[in-house]
């Protein structure tokens, strides 16, 4: 089951300050939906504020990032540039 | 499909760039360029306190001026409500972008739009601000970030509490957000530490240094049909922006994007666009805005200021144990500095077992902050770049050995979670170490720095068409603002693809309603993502190609082959035919099927970080404390160069920000929150006399998620200078400068000192 880590404590006032997860999910979006019924609220602050670093390479707004059994995914603020 | 490896034609050529001929003519149309028929002017009233409620405002002496065709303030604008959005660097609530563009209920800033007149001249309007009456109670300001963050400091928004702060505070505060990532055991790190450094290094405001200021043409018809021409790094953008902020569908605005004269961030937001399109809409006739360059200064984005705070620890062979860091960044009048990306970029290049790192996003009474390039980064890196070097000094190691020791590497994790793969730092580093200005010898007086820089880049939404024309010619149109060369990039991929000159590619930029949505050109993703689509477009139409040969010669679509320009027949058994050039095709196109087009629409990902490395040597007078750049080398791992002259251009217009901001770049306000430099006379940018010739060396470790293993470029490049050339100051003079601008008298204050 791949293990789930929101970097940073922004969203800890959904999550009660728990920052590690397990998720059964085979996609980005069903992580957020996943993470959405554990904790309501969160999966509008992931897809509006945050990105997702699978495996070490990032993604923003992107629903069918796959996300394997053993994956590293971390959940980091979003990324704009100048 | 990817052409990593294979022997290009096209990419990593140097054509001349297609809109070189109108920009070095003059003919090429910018923000102020356009004229409609029927055309008026508009001019926006500003505040000319920091911060003040707006009691009354009255316009009725000005309506009463000749040539006044209409008056807008707030009231004219719908009253939205808090909505977030992601705006160019951050986010951004709606609510906060339209109290922005016009403020409603209190003036936030020196500057702060409070109305808007719309006339048949410039000098009526002009004349018809100073009729408008505004009444205001003038309320206590603050400038200064920690002064900002004070319990008892002025507060600007009554209903602002900290967020990441559990449980929520009950009182308001300045502090929109804190946010913070670690990673270990910070206290049992600097426990392991034989040496343990810590500093405090502080910025200034500055602002991108874009020449062309922020300028429009809106028009609203009789239907309500709407267009806007504008200066902006996305016209999509503005149009989304401004059909929220006044409540218009988004189908009945037209955004074209002109010529841009620079922006560097600081046009991925609106400010003029939707006062002239409320003026347009009030006034019944096309409305045209250009600010002024003091408006520029006082009323848009510079990039934040800071306080950085950086502790190192490391054991004695210069391998890092700990790293602890604070940053505090100005918002200006609203929510949403760059700290999150700041955060998560100042140790991004070192592989640092236990570290903490802590950001504060802070309100204070400026204006409200817009990106600019590697928005955060900058700041963040002139601290723990500064403390490095430091931290080389007292362990007596070289700077860039210790970089290399503690390097980031793939496999190694990010202080901010993910573990790196296919980054090039290192190779960076290699590089500079190779490089013969490393190892130059130094005059008396002067002094060599070394810095380095991360940036993540970014991807995100992009469409590209490729139209191939009856003659063989092809068009290649994208939604992305050309800023930074992009067209001759997009026209170099799509000839790749097809195997044909580049002079047969002719790329545009589209408006909204002619091409598919394109996120705003920024985080260096254009050549990356909208080139992603452009050469997807163009291998659709090879495909296309492919099965318009195959009709002609009356074969399978799978027995053609495309190659330089030309269909073949795969092998013997497709059948002996002569190649079919691209023109052939297309002159024959109506027979085969029709027009041979392609249009791809793509949210790109795996973007690939940016790491650079840069020296710098320069020369001190300790007479006066003017620093002078001797020689500048900057390294950056690039992905692919696809024109390198534009992306050596990239790393020496960055460079050159960089060097601005490191000696003499800074908002200054006076003791009432006035803005007292707003001009490029007082408020100094380089000037080519100030540089050397910038060697820029392109190092590239392909990012295999981009067909030609782009990587975003134009971001990294402003982060190493600030560090690179205080560290060479202190090898020049003997004396370390924490805070920026370096100015001579900064400097020569700390020679005299120095002396004692």
């Amino acid at each position: 089951m791949p293990h789930v880590v929101i970097s940073g404590d922004i969203s800890r006032r959904f999550t009660g300050g728990e920052r590690e997860f397990d998720v059964e999910a085979t996609t980005f979006r069903r992580l957020i939906l996943e993470l959405d019924r554990r904790f309501p609220g969160l999966g509008r602050q992931i897809e509006e504020g945050m990105a997702v670093a699978i495996d070490g390479e990032i993604f923003q707004d992107a629903y069918a990032a796959p996300i394997g059994e053993k994956s590293e995914v971390y959940l980091i603020p979003r990324i704009g540039g100048g | 499909m990817t052409f990593i490896g294979k022997d290009l034609k096209v990419v990593g050529t140097r054509p001349i760039r297609p809109d070189g001929v109108d920009k070095v003519t003059g003919r090429a149309n910018f923000g102020a360029d356009m004229t409609v028929p029927g055309m008026i002017w508009g001019k926006i009233k500003r505040s000319p306190h920091a911060h003040a409620r707006i009691l009354r405002i009255d316009a009725e002496k000005a309506l009463r001026l000749p040539g006044v065709k209409a008056v807008v303030t707030a009231a004219d604008f719908p009253n939205i409500a808090a909505e977030e959005a992601f705006a160019g660097e951050a986010i951004m609530d709606f609510r906060d972008l339209s109290r922005n563009c016009m403020a409603r209920d209190k003036a936030l800033y020196d500057g702060h739009a409070v109305a808007a007149v719309a006339a048949s001249t410039p000098a009526i309007a002009e004349a018809a601000l100073e009729l408008i009456d505004v009444e205001y109670e003038v309320l206590p300001f603050v400038i200064d970030v920690e002064k900002a963050m004070a319990a008892d400091a002025p507060l600007l928004h009554g209903e602002l509490f900290t967020q990441g702060i559990e449980p929520k505070p009950t009182a308001p505060s300045n502090i929109a957000k804190r946010i913070n990532f670690t990673k270990g055991d910070i206290e049992k790190g600097f426990r392991e530490a034989d040496v343990v450094i810590e500093r405090r290094y502080t910025t200034r405001p500055v602002h991108q240094g874009y020449i062309e200021p922020h300028a429009c043409v809106a028009t609203v018809a009789a239907d309500g049909q709407c267009s806007i021409w504008s200066s902006s790094q996305g016209h999509f953008m503005v149009r989304q922006y401004c059909a929220h902020l006044l409540g218009i569908d988004i189908a009945n605005i037209r955004a074209a994007a002109a010529e841009i004269g620079g922006g560097f961030g600081g046009k991925t937001l609106i400010y003029v666009e939707p006062v002239a399109l409320a003026l347009a809409k009030k006034s019944g006739h096309s409305v045209k805005i250009v600010m002024t360059r003091e408006e520029v200064f006082r009323g848009t984005g510079p990039a934040a200021g800071s306080v950085i705070e950086v502790k190192l620890g490391a054991k004695k062979d210069g391998r890092l144990t700990a790293a602890e860091v604070t940053l505090k960044y100005q918002a200006g009048a609203f929510p949403g500095s760059p700290v999150g990306p700041g955060c998560m970029c100042a140790l991004a290049m070192y592989d640092v077992p236990n570290a903490n790192v802590t950001g504060y996003d802070v309100v204070c009474n400026r204006p409200k902050v817009a990106a600019y390039r590697a928005p955060g980064a900058p700041n963040a890196s002139w601290g723990v770049e500064s403390c490095l070097d430091e931290l080389a000094l007292a362990l007596g190691l070289d700077p860039l050995s210790l970089r290399e020791k503690n390097a980031a590497k793939d496999g190694v994790k990010a202080v901010h979670g993910p573990t790196w793969q296919n980054i090039g730092y290192a190779e960076t580093l290699a590089a500079a170490k190779a490089h013969p200005h490393w190892r130059a010898p130094l005059g008396a007086g002067q002094g060599r720095g070394i810095a380095s820089g991360f940036w993540f880049n970014i991807g995100g939404e992009s469409t590209a068409s490729v139209h191939v024309n009856e003659d063989g010619t092809v068009v290649v149109a994208t939604g992305s603002p050309d800023i930074g060369g992009s067209r001759v990039s997009m026209a170099m991929m799509v000839a790749e693809v097809l195997g044909v000159a580049v002079e047969r590619v002719r790329p545009i930029v589209a408006d909204t309603s002619s091409i598919g949505y394109t996120f705003l050109t920024g985080g260096s993703r254009v050549t990356f993502a909208t080139g992603m689509a452009a050469t997807e477009a163009a291998s659709r139409v090879v495909d296309e190609l492919k099965k318009r040969a195959a009709v002609i010669w009356e074969i399978s679509p799978e027995a053609v082959e495309w190659r330089d320009g030309m269909a073949y027949p795969a092998g013997q058994n497709a059948g002996a035919f002569e190649p079919l050039p691209l023109a052939e095709i297309a002159f024959r196109s109506a027979r085969t099927g029709g027009p041979i087009s392609a249009e791809a629409a793509i949210n790109a990902q795996g973007p690939g970080a940016g790491f650079g490395t840069h020296i710098c040597d320069v020369e001190v007078d300790k007479e006066t404390g003017a620093v002078k750049i001797l020689r500048y080398t900057a390294i950056q791992d690039v992905g692919r160069a696809i024109h390198p002259a534009y992306v050596e251009g990239q790393l020496q217009g960055g460079v050159t920000q960089g060097v601005g901001w490191a000696l003499n770049e800074e908002y200054i306000y006076d003791k009432d929150g006035r803005l007292e430099n707003p001009g490029f006379l007082d408020y100094r940018i380089p000037v080519a006399s100030d540089l050397p010739m910038i060697d820029a060396v392109l190092v590239e470790v392909p990012n295999p998620r981009h067909p030609f293993g782009v990587r975003g470029v134009g971001e990294v490049p402003i982060i190493p200078p600030t560090a690179a050339v205080a560290n060479a100051i202190y090898r020049a003079a003997g004396v370390r400068l924490r805070d920026l601008p370096m100015s001579p008298p900064k400097v020569l204050a700390a020679i005299d000192e120095e002396k004692g």
